[in-house]
């Protein structure tokens, strides 16, 4: 069978001791089109997500990302296929500054190596200074170049959001993999973030695991729902909305709600 | 672009403008000293050459070893088995590299094991190291001289030196501060390495190791990697400052490296304040010039020689807790937070 172009999970099942975590699944992400995965909470979100990272290997199914499998890849590998990820808890580096965050996300395409760092050498100092522009450059796309210089740890958390999601955007990733990037975040922000989600499709392919409707409706080309660890629904926004199966396990309340507030994919 | 050019180059500027301004100090202080204030500034080079190293591991990449002291032993008996004879086979420079290269080998094996270990566990690991070295150093006493230790034969100034010296400094150079200089050059050379390197991508990739691992292998960084390549850089520099220590004290013995040594080490690297090698350098001046203070303060307040020196070692253990305690970033550290308190603005926390 011929792989789509973009990432998909086929069959993958994760089993942590007798549990099921993940039974069967299977998804696609592709280019220029943002995937959503929904569910209700223990529906195995977070493993699929950590599946997806490299996190957890699962115990059987397969992995491929334009076509390469990745289920014997180690999570570092995956940054140079072109693959980002944000975190649930950031992840930031609190101990450096916002820029030096971002330009970690940009290590893997630095060129200058071990050598030219220890003796100060102009590639090494060239090699820096792109990275910065870059770094500075993505910061800036984000409205948060201002911040470059402070500790990540002095900023609201809306703003750390963003620091993440630089770290993640510098280095052009191809495949954007966001694990509850609406937690936490107020309605204005969340629409912001979905604004830029729909503005990156025409330059990657993003798949968010989220639990927050008014996001997922509004920014998805498809949608998965899991429950239990099974896929119970895939399909547009529209039609997950519709099928009974997603209303009975847990749309429910928030679809009677979702149409006056949601603005549509 | 220029804007991000011009600093960069402005950071490898300064570290080098700040190595020229040391090699300056250092040839004016070494000239207005006598030979015993020359061998102590040497003990304080090479404790200030591995606390350096140490500090990048520990303060940058957030490994703690209790082991570098045995590193230093390395370096040390490197040294010594190279200057056995008096026509040595490798002139000075090259057994200052080949003590360097043998401690980063041993560093390498150390490192490869100590990046699967975390806390405690890495820190008995090394402890375990710094006990079983000088062992090994009796263990083979029939190469390594047991423990008499090793006698270092350093060869004499080349001419072209002690001309040198002569035209600089218009004084003739003795052997204790030829030994100096040896040591402080080296300091010198280790230090701008190591700054350039905590500046660099390396550096940053050890940082973000510290601070958050997930997120760094997630950003694409080696965990593994990262961590054994800080701790063979750290190693390095603990190699490059047993020879020091091996041609200023002209021995390699068990003794010298005691489990002392490496918690010397860490304090200074403490005291200083982690992370910073202008702290580590702090530290090591400490530890080299204070003992003598105290000892000298405990004699006049009435104690006994043998318990005015026990009072140095106890101040230092007690300086240490109050340091964690009360001034968690060191002395440089909390120098640096005065500073900007009194209104002056933005530091990024990286070495200098």
């Amino acid at each position: 069978m011929e792989e789509p172009a973009g990432f998909t999970m086929r069959d993958v099942t994760v089993t942590f001791g007798g549990l099921t975590a993940l039974s069967e699944v299977s998804l696609t992400a592709r280019p220029r089109q943002v995937l959503g995965v929904i569910g209700p909470n223990g529906a195995g979100k977070t493993t699929l997500f950590n599946v997806a990272c490299g996190f957890v290997t699962p115990d059987s199914g397969a992995l491929t990302w334009r076509g390469r499998q990745l289920q014997r890849l180690r999570p570092h590998d995956l940054a140079g296929l072109g693959i980002a990820r944000t975190l649930q808890g950031l992840g930031l580096f609190d101990r450096m500054t916002v820029l030096d965050n971002v330009l970690v996300g940009a290590d893997h395409i630095g060129r200058a190596g071990f050598w030219s760092g220890l003796l100060g050498a102009p590639r090494a100092t060239r090699d820096e200074a792109r990275l910065r522009e870059r770094a500075l450059a993505a910061l800036d796309e984000l409205g948060v170049a201002a911040y470059a210089d402070r500790s990540p740890a002095s900023l609201p958390y809306a703003l750390r959001k963003k620091v993440s999601l630089a770290r993640a955007l510098v280095a052009e990733p191809a495949l954007l993999l966001l694990d509850e990037p609406a937690s936490g975040l107020s309605d204005e922000e969340m629409a912001d973030l979905g604004e830029r989600l729909r503005g990156l499709t025409d330059r990657m392919a993003v798949m968010l695991v989220e639990h927050h409707m008014d996001l997922v409706m509004s920014v998805c080309d498809d949608l998965v729902v899991l429950d239990f660890g099974r896929v119970i629904a895939t399909g547009s926004p529209a039609d997950v909305r519709d099928d009974p199966a997603v209303r009975a396990a847990y749309l429910g309340e928030a679809v009677e709600a979702e149409p006056s507030r949601g603005k549509g994919a | 672009m220029t804007r991000a050019l011009s600093r960069a180059g402005a950071v490898l500027r300064s570290h080098l403008v700040l190595a020229v301004l040391g090699v300056v100090v250092i040839v004016a202080v070494l000239t207005a000293v006598g030979d015993f204030r020359a061998v102590q500034l040497t003990q304080m080079a090479y404790l200030g050459i591995a606390a350096g190293g140490l500090t990048v591991l520990t303060g940058l990449n957030g490994q703690i070893s209790l082991g570098h002291g045995a590193l230093m032993a390395v370096g040390a008996y490197t040294t010594a088995l190279l200057l056995q004879d008096d026509e040595p086979m490798l002139p000075l420079l090259g057994v200052l590299v080949a003590a360097t290269l043998v401690t980063l080998v041993v560093g390498a094996a150390i490192g490869v094991a100590a990046a699967r270990l975390h806390g405690p566990y890495l820190a008995g690991a090394t402890l375990a190291l710094a006990v079983a070295v000088p062992g090994i150093a009796l263990y083979f006493g029939d190469t390594l001289g047991g423990e008499q230790g090793l006698r270092v034969r350093v060869p004499d100034a080349p001419d072209w030196v002690l001309d040198l010296a002569f035209f600089v400094t218009g004084q003739d150079l003795t052997p204790s501060k030829y030994v100096a200089y040896l040591g402080w050059f080296t300091l010198v050379v280790a230090y701008v390495g190591l700054a350039n390197l905590s500046r660099s991508r390396v550096g940053r990739r050890w940082r973000a190791v510290r601070d958050d691992e997930v997120a760094a292998e997630v950003a694409g960084i080696g965990l593994g990697r990262a961590r054994v390549s800080a701790f063979v850089v750290s190693a390095a520099a603990a190699g490059a400052a047993g020879f020091v220590m091996a041609v200023s004290v002209r021995l390699a013995a068990p003794s010298g490296f005691s489990l002392t040594l490496s918690l010397t080490l860490l304090t200074a690297v403490v005291l200083g304040g982690l992370g910073t090698l202008t702290g580590a350098l702090a530290g090591a001046a400490l530890l080299t010039f204070l003992p003598d203070v105290i000892t000298d303060a405990g004699v006049s307040a009435g104690l006994d020689d043998i318990r005015a020196a026990e009072l140095a070692p106890l101040l230092y253990g007690l300086v240490m807790v109050a340091v964690i305690l009360l001034a968690p970033s060191g002395l440089v550290g909390s120098l640096r937070t005065a500073w900007h308190r009194l209104g002056h603005t933005t530091s990024k926390g990286e070495p200098s």
